[in-house]
């Protein structure tokens, strides 16, 4: 294993993209940050700027007004960078898959741009904060 | 001091400074945490930190100003590694030159200049906010630093060297004490922390002047913030309470205490908004400066060590 990834895997920061979720999921992500669980454990910190991040925690369906957002945010993101799709939706569209104003789950968005893209998935509604670090460890070991 | 151990402090102080800022920065974290209740992060997370920083891409903006951006967290870097060079020379070796108390002011400047180039070279409206904050918090807290300086220097007899002035522990009287808080919340302030991160504003303006910067330029960035760490309290310690005597871990405990009070004051604290910075710095300290410099002339003409 590369220094780089040993390194990435010791310290991701994430940066979080809401892209039309209905905040439950964004909620449960700002849990993480509690003392309860405090991710800062594991390295794990919540910046400010993409440019900043390794990682994407996406929530929400991807609406119309959302998916060109989306793109610019990844290409702005600096790689290596690995995508979470965060909750039920960001998955598979969950409930909303047949409304008006979605185009996609978040996985087709950004394999438009970039098909080899490293994308994990936390499926939940919303997923557990401990559901979301045990996702992120496995997405990390396995990088 | 003799040649083969002044080799040594030469080769170093450069590591030895920046494994310093490194260790500072993870008790910043980890006190923090403390404070918050919580566990913290591990020792060596500043230097995963750096080393993952290393590894990514470096992403320049379309319209910045390349070479300025480039260049700027470089000539930061410099900046800050002379000052503390500086700092531990007259530490160690007790070696110190005429008028480097006027040379250190000036190269503490440097890297919050670098920052304002920097960060106004890179094209982001973002950025560009926090560069106008940065300036004015700069403005705000140059002129209060300068005059807490004076009154040590009043204090000590005039003296302009540095390795003379941490002879003696000016902090021991009323102005010195007046000037050494001040002093501590310019630091605080240089240092970018709570009350004064009006800057880099996590909240509102997503890390603000360092919003554009990515991989390895971001390490410097992170770099020179974890250097600051270390050479700031250093520098307060040197000229206030009178550097590292009676032995090495008195001194050391003097620049934890230090920062550990900056930290303390960076987690009890919400910030403040630029105008009330600015009203702080040059109107509530402005005028404990003067009283301060008032005492502290008077104590020297009537001989009374304790004003």
């Amino acid at each position: 294993m590369s220094w780089k990834i040993w390194s990435l895997k010791k310290s991701p920061w994430v940066f979080h993209v809401n892209t039309g979720a209905c905040n439950n999921c964004d909620i449960e992500i700002v849990n993480l940050l509690t003392p309860k669980f405090d991710v800062e454990r594991f390295g794990i910190k919540l910046v400010g700027s993409p440019r900043h991040a390794d990682a994407l925690l996406v929530t929400g369906v991807v609406t119309r007004q959302a998916a060109p957002r989306l793109r610019e945010v990844y290409r702005q993101t600096s790689k290596p960078c690995v995508v979470f799709a965060m909750g039920a939706c960001a998955c598979d569209t969950g409930i909303f898959r047949s409304g008006y104003h979605v185009v996609g789950p978040v996985d087709k968005i950004i394999r438009e741009i970039d098909p080899n893209a490293i994308i994990a998935y936390v499926p939940g509604c919303p997923p557990k904060p401990e559901a979301m670090i045990s996702g992120i460890v496995k997405a990390l070991s396995i990088l | 001091m003799s040649v083969p151990l002044n080799i040594l402090f030469w080769i170093v102080v450069i590591p030895g400074t920046v494994v310093f800022g490194l260790v500072a920065s993870w008790i910043v974290r980890k006190v923090s945490a403390l404070v918050q209740w919580r566990v913290g992060p591990p020792l060596c997370q500043p230097l995963y930190d750096i080393m993952k920083l290393m590894g990514k891409e470096i992403l320049v903006p379309q319209e910045a100003q390349q070479t300025v951006f480039m260049a700027a967290p470089l000539v930061g870097l410099a900046g800050i590694l002379l000052f503390s060079i500086m700092l531990w020379r007259i530490t160690i070796t007790e070696t110190a030159f005429v008028g480097d108390i006027i040379v250190a002011i000036y190269l503490m400047a440097l890297p919050s200049l670098a920052l304002i180039l920097g960060s106004s070279a890179s094209a982001s409206p973002h950025a560009a906010l926090g560069t106008s904050r940065e300036m004015k918090l700069v403005m705000s807290y140059e002129l209060p630093l300068v005059l807490a300086f004076i009154v040590v220097i009043i204090k000590t007899g005039g003296q302009l060297n540095l390795a003379a002035i941490a002879q003696q522990t000016p902090a021991l009287s009323i102005s010195g004490m007046l000037a050494f808080l001040v002093a501590l919340l310019c630091v605080q302030a240089k240092l970018g922390f709570v009350p004064f991160d009006i800057a880099e504003a996590e909240t509102e303006l997503g890390s603000g002047v360092l919003m554009e910067y990515s991989g390895a330029l971001l390490a410097v960035w992170k770099l020179i913030q974890a250097v600051m760490l270390v050479a700031l309290p250093l520098f307060l310690v040197t000229v206030f309470l009178g550097g590292f005597r009676p032995n090495l871990w008195a001194g050391l405990g003097k620049l934890v205490g230090i920062l550990v009070l900056l930290i303390l004051i960076k987690n009890t604290n919400p910030r403040v908004r630029i105008d009330q910075a600015m009203k702080f710095f040059w109107f509530y300290c402005g005028i404990a400066l003067a009283a301060a410099i008032i005492l502290a002339i008077i104590g020297n003409y009537c001989g009374v060590g304790w004003l």
